[in-house]
């Protein structure tokens, strides 16, 4: 049984990664009081844009692709949301409808791009000698227990979506940056009245949102796949949602909650031979994000004002 | 500020919607004309390119097959959009509609004609119970729909593989869709000598237009659906019970998509399938009741512009045109009705403009 949990721990991590940071990202946007989403669809753009990167630039013989591709994945999809915030800061949107727009957007654009650039309705595979390798940390993957669990055999994308929760949980909860974000999720009039800029700090959420759900969707197809098509994210993004919601709204519990629900799909990998039959197991995912967040329910620990448009002229 | 009628910023919308889109091929380096070509030929069979040909019935016929699913999904959005919910979960109803539909038709023997009309029913009735637990849970819990619905989504698309698999009637040929359906379930035939699939399936989207005209705008219970959309607290304390509304209405709402479900099973292919992906029925829906501004005239003609888009598609592919532009079509028009506050600021400078030209004229 150990055993089995040892085994099943790189694969639950490799797919828990991309959850993780998208989280994060949702995390940002949902406390600077704007709900994103197209979470789905910026890890949508962010997966097609490294993805086609790193073809385009291996078959040129560029070497060391993986680099930009993973850079302009981030690029575009922090500019991709900019037009959710632009439509929920500054035109008084519905957020839940400009974030469907966007995932409608995204899914159009990703394979309409393809069909131009690749002439059919994914990019090219890459060699899997473009992408990084599993690695295992020195002296960390020592330790009893957690260095066989977290240090060893794992994408270095793992790696990083851990330094990420520690540096958004010091950003959001230990500067000064952190609490005039939070405050806008909570209470923006007062923010206003403490001569916060509302509008700025959303702007900055968002962004945030934008540039870690392209890095968890860049991850998400440079980890688990080797070319990008239309079905990559299947609503992962959404997934993302209830890992932050399942996280209670906190870095430290998105970890928890992403690597929950990383358990939860790698099972579906190991039922295959198993009387369990494979679509039963491919729903456990999703029911569990169901059961889960009927679990947590209750406790409203989210931000207070996230969702509103704000409106400065409010009590 | 001044206020516009909901269909002048749709229609500004969708005007805009296809100017962004024909860019966006200018700018990658296709024709924009080709699209336009091709959606009049959608929409009425003639060809441009050989105007000689004439019209087409078969293309208005197509036209209006691929609109009678997607203004059932419109109806759904917009009913539960009227009670304050969001239902993206549009396409894991439509899947267990189908489902459901595909029961009935293999389990439940019944006389030719009342045998169609209890495979639809049976697809309303799935429909509303997987609507049921998004707006069971919103209710009570305040959990936000938008997450549960796409849950329910995924979870539909593989028990329809699993029923199918398992327990429905599979066709050996292609392990990838039940035998036919019985010769009693059929929506019949109106294809006036073209090959469309065009069947007697529009009755259904005509009653629930209807349906929805009835409720939502003459019966206290849509006033207090209404109420419940516009402010919940308010409508509680005139003693609305906004618990049952919510709940109902989410279910009504997974009906109409149900109905669709079962519809387009019968009507356009006889047989339970597999869906390997979602058929974007579901999220087509969003569009058409935002288009619509969740009027029922205006759901009409939403329902109408997507299916003709939707229709366009294969004859863009036969011009060699992209099929997703059809999809950036309508993201574009989404995210201008999401940013009609915009729409309306610009309106509004234009016409001060103009009165202030009135005025030095005068």
């Amino acid at each position: 049984m150990l055993n089995m949990i040892s085994e099943m721990f790189p694969i639950a991590l490799m797919l828990a990664t991309p959850l993780i940071i998208t989280a994060l990202g949702g995390f940002f946007s949902e406390r600077s009081g704007v709900v994103n989403v197209a979470l789905d669809g910026c890890m949508q753009i962010g997966g097609f844009t490294a993805a086609a990167v790193l073809v385009l630039l291996s078959t040129s013989g560029f070497k060391g692709g993986i680099w930009w591709a993973i850079i302009c994945a981030v690029l575009a999809s922090t500019l991709f949301v900019s037009i959710h915030a632009f439509a929920s800061i500054h035109m008084r949107a519905d957020q839940t409808i400009s974030g469907t727009a966007l995932n409608v957007l995204a899914s159009g654009l990703t394979i309409y791009l393809c069909e131009i650039i690749f002439n059919q309705e994914r990019t090219n595979s890459y060699s899997m000698s473009e992408v990084f390798s599993r690695v295992s940390i020195p002296v960390l993957k020592d330790i009893p227990v957690i260095g066989k669990l977290f240090f060893t055999n794992n994408y270095p994308y793992t790696y990083v979506a851990f330094i990420l929760v520690v540096i958004v949980w010091f950003a959001a909860y230990k500067t000064s940056f952190g609490l005039r974000l939070r405050s806008c999720g909570e209470f923006p009039q007062a923010s206003a009245s403490m001569g916060v800029n509302v509008a700025k700090e959303r702007w900055i959420g968002v962004l945030l949102s934008g540039a870690l759900s392209g890095l968890g969707g860049a991850f998400l197809v440079l980890s688990t796949d080797t070319q990008f098509t239309g079905a990559s994210v299947h609503g992962l993004g959404f997934v993302a949602i209830a890992t932050l919601i399942f996280g209670k709204w906190n870095p430290w519990g998105i970890l928890g909650a992403g690597i929950l629900f990383g358990f939860a799909q790698t099972l579906s990998y190991y039922v295959s031979g198993t009387a369990i039959p494979q679509e039963v197991m491919s729903m456990v995912p999703y029911l569990t994000t169901i059961l889960v967040i009927i679990l947590t329910s209750g406790k409203q620990v989210g931000p207070k004002a996230s969702g509103e448009i704000y409106d400065p002229s409010k009590r | 500020m001044k206020k516009y009628k909901a269909s002048t910023i749709s229609l500004i919308a969708v005007l805009i919607g296809f100017l962004l889109a024909s860019l966006l091929l200018l700018v990658t380096g296709r024709n924009p004309v080709n699209m336009f070509i091709a959606i009049l030929r959608a929409m009425i069979g003639f060809d441009l390119t050989h105007p000689e040909k004439g019209v087409n019935i078969l293309y208005p016929l197509n036209w209006l097959l691929n609109s009678m699913p997607v203004i059932l999904t419109g109806l759904s959005v917009a009913f539960a959009y009227r009670t304050g919910m969001f239902n993206i979960g549009g396409e894991g109803q439509f899947i267990v509609g189908a489902l459901a539909c595909t029961f009935v038709a293999f389990y439940v023997p019944l006389p030719a004609g009342i045998h169609t009309v209890a495979c639809v029913l049976a697809g309303g009735l799935a429909g509303a119970l997987w609507a049921f637990l998004p707006g069971f849970l919103k209710a009570m819990r305040n959990i936000n729909e938008v997450v549960i619905c796409i849950m329910l989504n995924y979870t539909a698309l593989y028990l329809n593989t699993f029923m199918i698999r398992n327990v429905l009637p599979i066709n050996i040929n292609t392990l990838h869709e039940t035998v036919k359906f019985p010769e009693t379930v059929s929506l019949g035939s109106l294809n006036f000598g073209t090959a469309s699939k065009f069947n007697w399936g529009f009755v259904f989207v005509i009653i629930a237009l209807l349906l929805y005209w009835f409720i939502i705008e003459k019966t206290s219970f849509g006033f207090s659906l209404r109420a419940t959309g516009f402010n919940k607290e308010g409508a509680r304390y005139a003693g609305m019970s906004t618990t049952k509304n919510t709940v109902l209405s989410m279910m009504i709402a997974g009906a109409f998509v149900g109905v669709a479900g079962a519809i387009v099973t019968i009507g356009v292919y006889g047989y339970g399938r597999i869906f390997d992906a979602f058929d974007n029925y579901g999220f087509d829906g969003i569009s058409v009741a935002l288009i619509g501004a969740c009027k029922t005239s205006g759901i009409l003609f939403g329902g109408l512009l997507i299916g003709l888009l939707k229709s366009a598609t294969t004859t863009l592919q036969r011009m060699g045109m992209t099929k997703s532009i059809t999809n950036l079509i309508q993201a574009c028009i989404l995210i201008l009705i999401a940013i009609q506050y915009g729409i309306v600021l610009v309106l509004n400078m234009i016409n001060s403009k103009k009165d202030k030209k009135v005025k030095e004229d005068a």
